[in-house]
């Protein structure tokens, strides 16, 4: 299989064709190929992709997966409706 | 380690990367831009992405209508082949009184002299231009199509890139802890990583300026406040302007890819530089939305976050000199909109470090402004 058809990102699309073209461009970190590709940002915020990226950048880079930083998690841990939390606020008497 | 420059920016946000593009663009050689994290890791990486013509002072809307302009053309000027992304959904402006709609018409009005193309809009034709908002309460708004957003990251990336090939230096991860003068003069940036000799020192550091002038002993009329944004789910395009109320100190996007983006301004805010996220916010944002544009509210949140507005009491930037100190010069303040402001404090202060005549006359945006109290306060700001 070509590196065009992995997808390493299925939130934003993101082949391994892009990464590894973005790393030898030299971004090197994962919070920048997020920024540049969107990777990590959408609804599974990097749980899926978060270890490819991770591995990738290891492998390019000679650094260790120890020695390299996941992205920033973000709140909330996981998908809330913006109905829900307004529902809760109301109760709270906010 | 580079130990000498021309000049030496610091922050390789928006204002850092435009203004190192523009000096380098001009001829300039030997131009180095610091940074203590990586490209617009700081406030412009945080912002809400939305840029528009439609401000309450003259200043603001000559500065925000030329960076439109270049926006418009970013990627052609830049040659950015990943695309900047500017979406010209317009911005629709909500009044709810009668005193905020005529204030709108007070800022069209100056707005169409400048030959801006916004207009007032009913609460029937704002309905058609958002057809989920909810306009109980609302009183008319303003509109203007050639408003929107673009992608923060990829244009900052787009100026980093297009300096870089113009021979600018990126010390990225390289934090400023001093900054030394000699008779009054620019001499060394000492960095974490080394000495950088250079006579001309830029401040372009967004949420932390007010820090880097306190290392020159300057005190600045300048604060930073924290702003928050959240972002959903990815649903089908319906939204196509950004949707804004200062009286409700809102905003509130769809991204063309999907998600909805929306912020909110609050006094209650931290000034201490904090960037953590609150669950405050999420309730607040929550609230403003089921109220506003119902639908939006059946979606999830998938992130939140946080950024520094650094505010200057009249809420328009500073740009300019300081008297003491040769070499050193400011873009700062820009009060939550340095992003929209970028192309411009790249021309204006390359126009101002080579002495090239300014194409807008900037003085009344000296930092002298504030001694002599001759402020142009700017109304329109969530």
């Amino acid at each position: 299989m070509s590196h065009k058809e992995v997808l390493i990102c299925r939130c934003s699309d993101v082949t391994l064709e892009e990464l590894r073209a973005l790393i030898e461009e030299g971004y090197h970190t994962f919070e920048e190929l997020k920024r540049i590709t969107r990777i990590g940002m959408g609804p599974c915020q990097g749980k899926t992709c978060g270890h490819l990226v991770l591995r990738e950048l290891s492998h390019c880079t000679g650094k260790s997966i120890d020695e390299l930083r996941m992205q920033q998690s973000r709140p909330p841990g996981v998908g809330v409706k913006l109905s829900l939390i307004a529902k809760e606020a109301e109760t709270n008497g906010e | 380690m580079v130990n000498k420059a021309s000049v030496v920016i610091i922050g390789a946000g928006i204002s850092g990367c435009s203004i190192a593009y523009h000096l380098a663009e001009k001829g300039m050689k030997d131009i180095v831009v610091v940074d203590k994290s990586y490209i617009s890791s700081g406030a412009t990486g945080r912002c809400g992405a939305g840029v528009r013509m439609q401000w309450g002072t003259k200043m603001n809307c000559l500065l925000a209508k030329k960076s439109i302009e270049f926006y418009e053309h970013a990627d052609e000027i830049l040659e950015y082949k990943r695309g900047v992304h500017f979406h010209q959904g317009g911005y629709l402006l909500l009044a709810y009184s009668e005193k905020e709609l005529a204030q709108f018409k007070l800022n069209v009005k100056l707005q169409n002299s400048v030959g801006i193309p916004s207009k007032i809009v009913t609460v029937k034709e704002a309905k058609e231009i958002v057809p989920h908002l909810n306009t109980q309460g609302l009183y008319g708004g303003a509109f203007c199509k050639r408003d929107g957003f673009l992608d923060p990251f990829l244009t900052t990336d787009a100026f980093y890139l297009a300096a870089k090939r113009r021979g600018v230096k990126f010390l990225t991860y390289t934090q400023v802890r001093d900054i030394v003068t000699e008779k009054g003069t620019v001499s060394i940036v000492k960095t974490d990583k080394g000495d950088i000799h250079t006579e001309m020192v830029v401040n372009a550091s967004g949420g932390y300026a007010q820090e880097i002038a306190k290392i020159l002993g300057i005190n600045m009329p300048v604060y930073s406040r924290r702003h928050q944004i959240l972002v959903t789910e990815p649903v089908e395009h319906v939204q196509g302007p950004m949707v804004m109320s200062f009286s409700k100190n809102f905003y509130c996007q769809q991204n063309p890819k999907g998600p909805f983006i929306m912020g909110r301004g609050d006094d209650l805010e931290p000034t201490d530089l904090s960037i953590q996220s609150s669950w405050q916010f999420l309730e607040k944002m929550a609230k403003t939305i089921q109220h506003v544009l119902p639908p939006v509210s059946d979606l999830r949140v998938i992130r939140q976050w946080a950024g520094l507005y650094n505010m200057t009491p009249d809420k328009q930037p500073i740009y300019g000199t300081v008297e003491g100190i040769k070499g050193y010069y400011q873009a700062l303040g820009f009060s939550g909109h340095g992003f929209m402001l970028g192309p411009l404090t790249g021309m204006i202060m390359s126009e101002m470090i080579l002495g090239l005549p300014h194409e807008i006359d900037i003085s009344p945006l000296s930092l002298a402004r504030f001694e002599r109290g001759d402020l142009i306060l700017e109304p329109s700001v969530v």
